[in-house]
Parts: structure tokens; C-alpha cells; sequence
């Protein structure tokens, strides 16, 4: 059978599926870590697969052009989400690329202007890691602590800067928290001091509206595939005017991407990239007050249990997002508790290792707090009845682990466990 | 309009369309494993089982251990992990490549020694495209411990790297040596426990897989860092989300590559042959650039001189219009204004138009024909169309 119809016959089967499926478990509820593709993306993308294959490089026949015309497209349509002019989209592989480019090429590019940078401690590791890069190559960065509510103030960040600060950078909003830092103010902060800002707006993009202009970003990178998009595929948006930002490749070879990145271009994952930006676009007024209703629900529904806490501002903080700890349960056990429901206890990228999540502890939750939150993530195709099963779910597990748990019990017997002095044996 | 012309690709060498088979494994992937490998809930584990079996296909269909594979976004940058790396982790003070190489690795080299971090050292080529053995094993005695990166196979004009005496000058100089093999993996039985190299490059979209995706083969115990930071993936070599569709879609290309090899590989070098002798026939005065003995360049390519006429000026878009999409140069740099490189680097004949004509999985001996044809009428047609 042709390939075409395969997968559209499969594109329509989801759609029904989307509207009449039964409850099927584990719930995915870890739309931070990564989305299921939007079946619209796959249908945009299937042609380039093998119809319109060809590299857009190449500039000697029409397969290179329909490419290098599909490339465009994408490209407005990405650049568009963001308030952004087209030619001031770099395409990677991913926000990992995007993060390691812009802050590698920022240090690389203006080492004659100064080498310090500043950033926050709850970033990305892929931020984290980049500025540890720069440290190596003789680079100064500054760390800025939020307070317990992952909130940072613009007076902190104005204390830090030095006549050697090249780059600010701060993410949009926090993968595991959710929450949004006030990016307009700092990105103005910024640029008042003559200071690059770029922002990691992976988990915000396509979720709420970011505007590179009103924000005053000078660097933003973003990824498809936490947008419904395909995997191995992100942008960093250059910002060509007022000022005309420049940086370092990272990756030298056939001068792709303006110089900025060479490689042949993703074109069928690009395509998919632009038509998530553009659904997106059209609908993210509409499905963050879904995805928020929801959330708040799931949210309110949980904290009438007993000792469980949100981390992170609720008052600015993505719509699809909420952190919940549940004290005096013991971390593994309440992730093996709720394995019905896809969640995550960390950010994906550490959630390998059994390490405290880092951002956790940066608002002051001690390990044992840390290890018992749970970040969920709802998504496009979160449903209320999944929501409704998700809450059940979690109380159901908090409470069993609860009952088993001595500590509970002390806590309930109104033993202060501070005052308890602990035995060796 | 466009729909009745008849289309000849042939600019595999460029990109290559898609597989069915590979679409397929893809699309089962984007649809049934869309959890992000390292998250620790079933979603994530079952994309992680996936991308471990694409990583064990990939090793053993080219004779290496599962840590040997490093998957990166494509060719350019597995070939900018090899020579920086080596550079930065490995000590290398000295590269010696060819001018003959791809962009990726000679402007990263070109890059390296700008920067003072490591001299560059190019071996002098002859005419055909072929390496100058004797100048390579001086500079690696000059340089003993330096990294040689040369290429299996040209892509703009196919000229076969020699590469057991490349292996054996390496090792008698302690050299590492990267073979970007973009060109020729899944186009030749590799096996890197014969091959010799240190470090290969892969390109899943120039056989029939997606774009995107490619893989750096590191051998054993070579300890580097890696390029892209920030997460641990990659046992800590690259950092970012693991493209797993696009790793799938690799993995099955390269396994249908090698499954069909044998009878592509004699497929294809029969067209190949039989394009040389219709253009000796039909094209008065045609020359060749590179190798074109059967055992001297790939396959796959065949990089056409023509004679110098006034019509060359808009020979390949006439060859597009007459629907025969061909490249001038490699498609990476055929955007420049500046001739190719490549061609310079062996003193092609500048008045003589380059035409490449590369081959894949899809193409027919009616694509070669029609390219023939199509050649033959345009150069004899009277006027030129402006």
C-alpha cells in the first residue's frame, strides 16, 4: 500500500481515536520532558520524506528549490510565533544546540568587549553546562539564586553586572517548575546596560506568547518537539537590528544558517517545526485556558490532601505546569506508586541518576522534599478524564505510602521530628 | 505542466530520496515511542529500548561495539566532533587532510589552525582526485602523533581513498586517523575491525534515510568530551534530547543498505559504466574529472568535463528545465559563486563545465538515458535560451 495512505489512514484512526478512546493507561502527563507529535505535523512533513526530498542546498534543480522554498516557509511560520523576521532564525538540532551555540558563540564572538556572564541556578543544564564551558576558557559567571518561589528580582541581577558583563541569560519559563520570570523587565534591564540577554524559552514557546520585540531578546532558543513537533529539531532566534547580534559557530562546514551553523538542513523536520509554530499560533489562546483550567484543577484537587505544597510561583508560571511535593512519602516509592501515570520527579534530562532535582534544592526543598515532588505536565491531548484518573491516582498512592510511612505517623501524633534525635544502628 | 515532464534525480550524492521502509519504521516511532528516552516512566524506557536497538543494529552491522556509536544531527557535525575533539581531548597538535575534502572537515581544520590550537598540513593530490601516498607518509613522520582525516570517497568527483595504506602510515606514525565516510557507508561492506580508522563519519539522508541524523563511530577508548553539554545524553558525549525517529530511521537505512549492497553495488556500477560509454559516444570531446576506473572511485558518482561552449552557461539550468536535476559542485557550496574546490585542488580545465551526476536506490537505466539525451540535445541546439 502506498505510503501516503498508510499514514493518513493512521492520521485519521488517531483523530477518531483522540475523540472516542477509553482510558488508557499509564496517562501521559510529562508533556515538559517531550510531546506526542500534533498528526497535522506528520501529515506537513510526510512529503518531504521522499516526494520532495531534496537537499536545499541545492541550487541547480527543483528539488533543491521546492526544499529551500518548504525551508522558507518554515521559517516564516517559526519566525512569525515569535514576533521575530525570518532571517533571524538560526535552525539546529534541537534547544540543547541552540543554548550551547548562543552562549559558546556570545563568549566566543564579543571575548574583546568582556567574559562575564550571568545566569540563574535553576537553568537547563544544557545553560548550566555551557556557562561551566566558558568558566574552563577563562569566562566568569555569576549564579543567581531565586528565592524560595524560583522567583529572581531585576535588583539581583542589577548587583551582578559588571563593566565585564557580555550576556544575561535566563530562561522564559522553568522546566520543572513552570515558573515565568518577569523577561520583558530584565530583557529592558539588559538592554539599558548595553548587555546581551538570551533566554531559553524551550517550555514557553508555543505555550504562551513570547514576543522577541516586547521582550527585548537578543537570543532565544526553542525546540519542536516540546511544541508537538518532531525530535531533532530547534531554533535559536538571532536578533539582526537594534542590535545586530552575532555569534561564534560552533560547527564549521558548508556555512548553512548564515555562517551560524553549517550541516544540510533538516527539511522534513523543519517543515514539521513550522506547522507546529503555526497551530500553535492559531491555537494556544484557546488551550492554555484549557490546559490551565485543567491544571488548576488537578492542582486544587491534590492539595486537599494534607502537607503537599506547590513549588514555584503560582502567580507566574506556565499554564500546563504544576510541581507538587508530598511531605513525609519517600520519593521512589511514590514514583513506583504512581505508575499508571507517566510523571516525572525531575527534569528528564537528570531523572536517569537518582540525584535531587537541582532546582528543588535551589528553592530551598531539603533532599527528602525534593525526591518527593511530582511535575506534571498536561498537554494538547490531556483529557478531563485523564485528569480526573491522574488526581484519583496520586491520592490513592500518597495515601497507602503514608499509612506504611512511621514518620506520618509520628506527624500525626503531633511529634515534632525536628525534636527527635535519631539513633544510629 | 511539471507533472508530465519526466524527472531524473541524479543527486544522490546531494541527498537521497527516502526509503518507504525507512518512512515507515519512522512513522511507527513518531506514533508508538514518542517519550523522551530519558525520562524514567514506561513512555521514556520504551524510547530508550528503542534507541539501544537502533545503536546495536547500527554496531554490528559495522563490525563495532554499541559504545562505539555516537549519534549526532548529521554528517557535518559527527565530522566537527572527530577533529575538534582530537584536538581538545586527544592531544593532537597537527592535522594533515587533503584540499579535496568536504567543507565540514576542512573548514574545522582550517578553523583549528586559525586558532593556534592545531597546525594544519595538506597533502598534496594528484589530477584524478588520488592522495599523494608518498607526501602523506612524510608529513606523518614530520608529525608523528597527528590526526589524519581524509575522506573514503570524494563527493563531487568519486576518487577511492587507498585506505589500508593510509591505516598502515597511521600506524606506523602513531597517527589517529578520521575517515569521513559519508559518501560511502551502506555503499560498501565497512567493517570497521578491517577498516582501521579511528573515527568514521555517518550520514543517515545520502542512503535513503531521513536528514538529521548521523552517527560518529568512536573507537574504543579514545575518551572525549563533548561538544554540545547540557544532559548527560549519549553516556555524556552529547548532550540534547536523542532524535530517536530520526536514529531509527538511520538504523533501518543502513540495514536495508547493507542487506541490498551486493546487488546495488553491481546495479549501479553497471549504469555507471554504461553513462561513460553513451557520453564517449554522444558527446564529442567529453573528459572526465577523477578516477573513473571501476576499482579507483565510487560508484555512485560520475563528475563529467565538458567542452568549453557558450551553452554551459546555462547547461544545468537547461538540463533542470529538460527535468535532469544534477549539481555542479557539491551541494553545500554550489550556492558560491566561486568554482568548487575540489576542482580547483586537481587543476580541472576552469573552461570546461563540471557536471555531477550521482546515482542511488531509485535510480533506472531510463534516468540515465534520458540525462544522456537531454545532454545531447541541449548542447546541440542551436541557439541558447536566454
Amino acid at each position: 500500500m502506498n505510503i501516503y495512505l498508510k499514514a493518513l489512514l493512521y492520521l485519521h484512526d488517531r483523530i477518531d481515536l483522540n475523540k472516542n478512546r477509553m482510558l488508557q493507561t499509564p496517562i501521559y502527563l510529562d508533556n515538559n520532558a517531550t510531546t506526542p507529535m500534533d498528526p497535522r505535523v506528520l501529515e506537513e512533513m510526510l512529503p518531504y520524506f521522499n516526494r520532495s526530498f531534496g537537499n536545499a542546498a541545492s541550487r541547480n534543480h527543483s528539488f533543491g528549490w521546492t526544499a529551500e522554498e518548504a525551508v522558507d516557509i518554515a521559517r516564516e511560520r517559526v519566525a512569525k510565533l515569535i514576533n521575530a523576521s525570518p532571517k533571524e532564525i538560526i535552525f539546529t538540532s534541537g534547544a540543547t544546540e541552540s543554548d550551547n551555540l548562543a552562549i559558546k558563540g556570545v563568549f566566543e564572538m564579543y571575548a574583546a568587549k568582556g567574559n562575564h556572564v550571568i545566569t540563574v541556578t535553576t537553568e537547563h543544564k544544557a545553560v548550566l553546562d555551557s556557562c561551566k564551558h566558558i568558566e574552563k576558557n577563562g569566562g566568569r559567571v555569576t549564579y543567581l539564586s531565586p528565592d524560595s518561589q524560583g522567583m529572581i528580582t531585576l535588583d539581583q541581577i542589577r548587583e551582578a553586572i559588571t563593566p565585564e558583563t557580555i550576556l544575561i541569560t535566563i530562561m522564559y519559563g522553568n522546566n520543572e517548575i513552570g515558573v515565568l520570570q518577569d523577561i520583558p523587565a530584565i530583557g529592558k534591564l539588559a538592554r539599558e546596560n548595553n548587555i546581551l540577554f538570551h533566554t531559553d524559552a524551550t517550555q514557553a514557546v508555543g505555550k504562551i506568547p513570547v514576543d522577541v520585540e516586547a521582550d527585548h531578546i537578543d537570543l532565544m532558543s526553542f525546540s519542536a518537539h516540546k511544541m508537538y513537533g518532531p525530535k531533532g529539531v530547534g531554533a535559536l532566534y538571532v536578533r539582526r537590528r537594534n542590535p545586530r547580534v552575532k555569534v561564534t559557530a560552533q560547527m564549521d562546514g558548508g556555512g548553512h544558517e548564515r555562517g551560524m551553523r553549517s550541516g544540510t538542513l533538516n527539511v522534513p523536520g523543519i517543515v514539521g517545526f513550522g506547522k507546529s509554530c503555526e497551530i500553535a499560533m492559531n491555537e494556544m489562546a484557546e488551550e492554555s485556558k484549557k490546559l490551565s483550567a485543567m491544571r488548576d484543577r488537578l492542582e486544587r484537587e491534590l492539595l486537599t490532601m494534607e502537607e503537599a505544597y506547590v513549588n514555584g510561583n503560582p502567580e507566574h508560571r506556565l499554564p500546563h505546569v504544576t510541581n507538587i511535593s508530598f511531605k513525609f512519602v519517600e520519593g521512589e516509592g511514590l514514583m513506583m506508586g504512581v505508575k499508571d501515570i507517566a510523571v516525572s520527579s525531575g527534569s528528564a534530562c537528570t531523572s536517569a541518576s537518582l540525584e535531587p532535582s537541582y532546582v528543588l534544592k535551589s528553592l530551598g526543598l531539603d533532599d527528602d522534599l525534593a525526591h518527593s515532588s511530582l511535575r506534571f505536565g498536561l498537554g494538547r491531548f490531556t483529557t478531563d478524564e485523564e485528569i480526573d484518573f491522574a488526581i484519583d491516582h496520586v491520592k490513592t498512592a500518597v495515601n497507602k505510602l503514608r499509612e506504611m510511612s512511621p514518620l506520618w505517623e509520628m506527624f500525626k501524633d503531633g511529634i515534632d521530628l525536628k525534636s527527635v534525635e535519631w539513633q544510629e544502628h | 505542466m511539471k507533472s508530465n515532464l519526466y524527472r531524473a534525480y541524479l543527486d544522490n550524492a546531494a541527498t537521497t530520496p527516502m526509503d518507504e521502509r525507512v518512512i515507515e519504521a519512522m512513522t511507527a516511532v513518531m506514533r508508538e515511542t514518542f517519550g523522551n528516552p530519558s525520562s524514567t516512566h514506561s513512555f521514556g524506557r520504551n524510547a530508550k529500548g528503542v534507541l539501544e536497538t537502533a545503536r546495536k543494529k547500527i554496531s554490528s552491522l559495522i563490525g563495532a561495539e554499541s559504545k562505539e556509536i555516537l549519534f549526532t544531527s548529521g554528517g557535518t557535525e559527527a565530522d566537527n566532533i572527530a577533529i575538534r575533539s582530537s584536538v581538545r581531548d586527544l592531544g593532537i597538535k597537527h592535522i594533515i587532510t587533503s584540499p579535496l575534502e568536504h567543507k565540514a572537515v576542512l573548514s574545522t581544520a582550517e578553523e583549528m589552525d586559525a586558532s593556534g590550537d592545531a597546525s594544519l598540513h595538506l597533502v598534496r593530490v594528484d589530477n584524478k582526485g588520488h592522495i599523494d601516498y608518498d607526501h602523506l607518509s612524510e608529513l606523518a613522520t614530520s608529525y608523528p602523533g597527528a590526526l589524519i582525516s581524509l575522506m573514503h570517497a570524494n563527493n563531487e568527483i568519486g576518487t577511492l581513498l587507498d585506505v589500508d595504506r593510509v591505516k598502515e602510515i597511521a600506524a606506523a606514525n602513531n597517527c589517529l586517523f578520521h575517515c569521513d565516510t559519508v559518501q560511502t557507508m551502506g555503499h560498501y561492506p565497512i567493517d570497521v575491525k578491517t577498516f582501521g580508522a579511528d573515527f568514521l563519519t555517518c550520514s543517515a539522508h545520502k542512503l535513503s534515510g531521513p536528514k538529521g541524523s548521523g552517527f560518529l563511530y568512536i573507537k574504543n577508548g579514545l575518551r572525549i568530551h563533548p561538544m554540545i553539554t547540557g544532559g548527560g545524553q549519549e553516556r555524556n558525549l552529547r548532550a540534547g534530547t536523542e532524535n530517536i525517529t530520526g536514529i531509527v530511521g538511520l538504523a533501518k537505512a543502513l540495514e536495508l543498505a547493507y542487506q541490498e549492497l551486493g546487488e546495488e553495488l553491481k546495479r549501479i556500477s553497471d549504469f555507471k559504466q554504461e553513462m561513460v560509454s553513451l557520453l564517449k559516444t554522444e558527446i564529442p570531446g567529453i573528459e572526465f574529472n577523477g578516477d573513473i576506473t571501476a576499482n579507483g572511485a565510487l560508484y555512485t558518482v560520475l563528475n563529467c568535463a565538458l567542452p568549453p561552449t557558450e551553452k554551459n552557461a546555462l547547461l544545468l539550468f537547461q538540463l533542470d528545465m529538460a527535468g535532469v536535476c544534477v549539481s555542479g559542485g557539491s551541494a553545500c557550496n554550489s550556492g558560491a559563486a566561486k568554482g568548487s574546490h575540489v576542482l580547483n585542488a586537481i587543476g580541472a580545465d576552469p573552461d570546461r563545465q563540471a557536471v555531477r551526476f550521482s546515482f542511488g536506490r531509485f535510480t533506472t537505466m531510463a534516468d540515465i538515458r534520458h540525462a544522456v539525451d537531454s545532454l545531447k540535445v541541449i548542447l546541440k541546439s542551436e541557439t541558447v535560451q536566454a
